[in-house]
């Protein structure tokens, strides 16, 4: 009783100190960041100061002035510590082009984007890992093959294409879905979680869910394919590496069903890379999430990045790209510590 | 005294040619493995042909990819109504040859994949060689630099680093060759890391080898397979991301006829034109999907893990 309590305990201390020790590891990482965020609007062709404050034809007291106000007339260390010191404090400076603060714009985009990254995992995983295990139990025949030949078209998709594609065939011939937008011009209801799907069920508005799903659909699908396709082959390999193991072969031994060896025996542990896979796919789908917003106008902030960049819009580009980082970075910790939880051996490492 | 020469010539010889039996051996054993993918085999056979297409381009197409024809604007395939034979996937919105636009879009993608790979191998290789070989401090300062690349989603990088290089298809090529460099890094790393210790190195140190030769002759060459089957995944990810770029108007400039270039200027004739964006997106498709086919192939004939299983 007591040695339980106390292996218990051991094993707390060891899944905390596995924890920390991925935080101080990010450490590094995040500071490297910072030094390339602030490093991109130095390296910019032409004067920091004209690029920063957006304005044409400026005098020279203006020039000074600006000069002075955005710190460029100091050191270089001085003023990266000052980008560090608004940065902690949760500035980010303006847009250029709403003079809102760049917190403020990527928060009420990222929902957006949210929505839409959960929408293509969602059905990435629910597609991608049954796939994976019809095509690994029937290794060799002509499922495992169509199943396999359809993910690797899948995994080399251009998706900027396939959404086109989509959109030719769905809202063009079809006259199914709208071309682009999170919902129907028509409804309008306050922002509440941010989620159209969540706001337009708690409006309670006739019709409005139903716009913000066919909105939904074609972007979460052209989003997903790649994340899909990866997690369709990653999900047939581990199970074919956990199939071929000693348990298995006693489970089969001991005659339980095909059923209960592959969905329980093998499945748990095949698990862990597929996992992993799924942690690493959030970059892909931020990646993703830049061409398929915008085809489809999406709201979300890989539009924005996109829209920034081409309107010189540095100061969000500049902060953007941390942030985006920055939520790489917690996700990518949040699915170790996942992994730490579902396979412990891990933490000893 | 003349027989030593003589001796010592026959036994070079023979060592050479033991060599080469040795090599014809390991090329005839990859290739057995490589052939049993079929799947890679096919892909083989398609990249072939995409490569005779891009080197003959200029003799293939039927017309100049650039040449505008005023009296044939946005024409459809010829076995669609209105198609005409002079233009025989159809023409886009300025009366560009479709089909001639494509095969010379041909030499732009594999251009870009050769190139892309060329600098992300040899400065991911260059670079992870120095970071397993030396370890300490060295290792510690590059691998830190290599988290921070791969931290950004990597086309968001590369189109930050096209915006502060301004557009173009070779500025497109360097961002995503730095982009795509940080995997080789890894790699090349861990395989150095897990070859250092094995006997023949150490037996080559202790015969005098020099940093350098033990790098490059002795560690490098066992590293190679698994960095082959990175450079072919990296090709069609080269490939993806140009045209990604393209798309995006930060990556080759129009009139360039490059697939991902084409497919931005059809953007805004797709419900009335499907050919101009279909076709373009079809080849980036084949092109990439013969080249991760071929990947395929060359993971089961390169990983002896696989092999055995």
């Amino acid at each position: 009783m007591f040695d339980e309590l106390s292996a218990r305990i051991a094993d707390r201390r060891l899944m905390f100190n596995y924890v920390l020790k991925r935080i101080l590891l990010l450490l590094p990482t995040f500071i490297g960041i910072t030094i390339v965020s602030f490093g991109f609007v130095r390296v910019l062709p032409g004067d920091p100061v004209l690029l920063m404050a957006g304005e044409r034809g400026l005098t020279d007291e203006r020039y000074t002035a600006l000069l002075k106000e955005f710190g460029y007339d100091r050191p270089i260390w001085e003023q990266y510590f000052e980008y560090l010191g608004n940065l902690l404090s949760g500035d980010l400076g303006n847009s250029l082009v709403t003079k809102k603060p760049v917190v403020e714009e990527f928060f009420t985009l990222f929902p957006a984007t949210l929505e839409l990254s959960f929408v293509a995992i969602f059905i990435a995983v629910c597609l991608g890992i049954p796939a994976g295990i019809i095509a690994a139990s029937k290794r060799g025949s002509f499922i495992d093959q169509t199943l396999m030949g359809t993910a690797l078209v899948g995994y080399s998709m251009p998706i900027f294409w396939w959404g086109l594609l989509l959109i030719i065939v769905f809202s063009g011939w079809l006259g199914w879905t709208p071309v682009s937008g999170r919902i129907s011009l028509i409804y309008f209801f306050p922002q509440v979680t941010g989620f159209m799907l969540v706001d337009s069920l708690l409006s309670g508005q006739k019709g409005a869910f139903g716009s913000a799903v066919q909105h939904l659909i074609l972007p979460s699908i052209v989003l997903a394919t790649i994340p899909l396709a990866v997690i369709a082959r990653q999900t047939r390999s581990a199970m074919l590496e956990v199939l071929g193991e000693d348990y298995v072969r006693t489970a089969r031994a001991k005659g339980l069903s095909s059923f209960r060896v592959i969905g329980i025996h093998a499945l748990r542990n095949a698990m862990i890379p597929v996992i992993t896979v799924i942690g690493l796919s959030v970059g892909t789908l931020l990646a993703g999430a830049i061409l398929t917003e915008t085809i489809f106008s999406w709201p979300g902030i890989g539009k924005w990045m996109v829209d920034s960049i081409f309107r010189r819009d540095y100061p969000v580009v500049q902060s953007g790209l941390l942030l985006i980082a920055a939520v790489v970075m917690i996700v990518n910790l949040l699915v170790d510590m996942t992994y730490g939880l579902i396979n412990p051996r891990i933490c000893h490492d | 005294m003349t027989d030593a020469p003589i001796g010592e010539t026959t036994s070079t010889q023979s060592a050479r040619s033991v060599k080469n039996q040795m090599r014809k051996r390991m090329l005839s054993e990859f290739w057995f493995y490589f052939s049993e993918n079929k799947g890679a085999v096919i892909g083989l056979w398609v990249f072939s042909a995409l490569v005779i297409i891009a080197l003959f381009a200029p003799i293939i197409a039927p017309h100049d990819p650039i040449i505008q024809d005023r009296s044939a604007l946005l024409l459809p395939p010829v076995w669609q109504d209105g198609g005409s034979w002079s233009y025989l996937l159809g023409t886009d919105a300025v009366g560009r040859d479709m089909l001639s636009r494509l095969i010379y879009g041909a030499r732009f993608s594999l251009f870009i994949g050769v190139v892309v790979v060329t600098i992300a191998v040899t400065g991911g290789v260059a670079i992870g060689l120095v970071a397993g070989y030396f370890r300490g401090i060295v290792d510690t300062i590059i691998m830190r630099i290599m988290d921070v690349i791969l931290a950004f989603p990597s086309l968001l990088l590369a189109l930050v680093l096209v915006a502060i290089l301004g557009p173009g298809l070779i500025n497109a090529m360097i961002a995503i060759a730095i982009v795509l460099q940080p995997h080789f890094v890894r790699l090349t790393r861990a395989s150095v890391m897990s070859e250092l210790n094995r006997e023949y190195v150490i037996s080559a140190r202790v015969a005098g080898a020099s940093p350098f030769y033990l790098m490059t002759k002795t560690i490098l060459p066992n590293c190679l397979g698994p960095v082959t089957v990175q450079a072919t995944l990296s090709f069609s990810s080269a490939i993806l991301d140009a045209a990604a770029l393209g798309f995006l108007g930060m990556g080759a400039q129009p009139p360039t006829p490059e697939w991902g270039t084409m497919l931005a200027e059809a953007r805004e004739f797709i419900l009335r034109a499907w050919w101009v964006v279909t076709f373009p997106g079809l080849a980036i498709l084949i092109t990439v999907l013969a080249i991760n086919l071929m990947g395929d192939g060359l993971r089961d004939a390169l990983d002896p893990k696989l092999k055995r299983s």
